[in-house]
């Protein structure tokens, strides 16, 4: 990618921190969300299918089942209505587009997760 | 009116101050250097020659390097000539970005990406018959323009009749178009939305 793209990228949009998250691992995205002049958050939370690393527009989708309707939800990652990412499981999973998971519903459509040690303990 | 020439870099986005995303258009756009001042008296029109983008020397013929040095400038690859100008400019003289100001909406013009030989329902519009599943009796006639007019009576198809042809490759401005920064530290521009061209072609911003 040319040097003056990345430049403009870098002024645009300062990089938020968001704690590092992958496909398959289970999020819970706090959204603001504006009733009139009232503000108030909205938590979602699923496993995240996919992850699209682009400067300007990266994004990353999340799918829960919500009374048993299987619901996706893509939020742009340099949204400023995020109010702040949770990263609740890491998941073991062996690709990075987890579109497999749509046509499977139940015990199928799990994912086994990734304990993580904590060394400093 | 005034102006500068600009390149196209690539397009890129971000969110607003209400948090609405804005696709944005990056443009090199100058220094430019006033290379020629056309007057009425010895040109029969009044306009400004501005020339940008660097070319190297060995590249020039000895022509243009004569016109080159006669502004005391290194060559230039792309010229281009403004009418009414609004402050006059002497030969010489360097014009930047600031010349552009956030918020300011301004005209583009550019030369469209090349789409070779299309037919008439991507060239025109046309709607064409049905989809994959041919309907309507088509059986491989989807795209196809239908009739070029009446019999015999005119017995001929008038001119300006909508057909199949090179599309592509034109000069497009788009009008009224918004500023949404300036940055002088690397000469760029950016404007909301799209402009015509491909990466790397040269567009000609106004006010």
């Amino acid at each position: 990618m040319s040097l003056l793209l990345d430049y403009v990228n870098q002024q645009l949009n300062p990089t938020v921190q968001h704690p590092s998250f992958r496909a398959g691992d289970t999020v819970t995205v706090h959204y603001k969300i504006k009733e009139g002049d009232k503000e108030r958050i909205q938590q979602y939370q699923g496993i995240v299918i996919m992850r699209q690393n682009h400067p300007a527009t990266a994004s990353f989708t999340v799918r829960k089942i919500s009374n048993a309707v299987g619901v996706e939800r893509i939020f742009p990652v340099n949204s400023p209505f995020i109010e702040k990412i949770e990263v609740n499981k890491h998941g073991i999973v062996r690709r990075a587009k987890l579109f497999y998971l749509r046509e499977r519903t139940g015990k199928s459509a799990r994912i086994r997760e990734k304990i993580i040690k904590n060394t400093k303990a | 009116m005034s102006g500068i020439i600009g390149k196209k870099v690539g397009m890129t986005g971000f969110f607003g101050a209400n948090g609405k995303y804005i696709p944005c258009t990056i443009i090199e756009a100058g220094p430019c250097v006033v290379t020629q001042v056309k007057t009425k008296e010895k040109d029969g029109y009044e306009a400004l020659q501005l020339s940008f983008d660097e070319k190297k020397e060995k590249h020039t013929s000895a022509a243009m390097k004569g016109h080159f040095q006669k502004a005391s400038t290194t060559p230039k690859r792309k010229a281009v000539e403004f009418r009414h100008f609004e402050e006059s400019k002497n030969i010489g003289d360097v014009i930047t970005v600031e010349l552009f100001a956030e918020g300011d909406f301004v005209e583009i013009s550019g030369t469209s990406k090349g789409k070779g030989f299309q037919g008439v329902v991507k060239r025109h519009g046309f709607s064409g018959v049905g989809h994959a599943n041919k309907s309507h009796g088509q059986h491989d006639r989807e795209r196809a323009p239908g009739s070029l007019g009446a019999s015999s009576d005119p017995s001929r198809v008038f001119p300006g009749m909508r057909m199949a042809g090179r599309m592509g490759g034109d000069k497009v401005k788009i009008q009224n178009i918004e500023v949404v920064k300036v940055m002088p530290e690397k000469n760029i521009l950016l404007i909301k939305g799209s402009v015509a061209g491909a990466k790397g072609s040269y567009v000609v911003i106004e006010k």
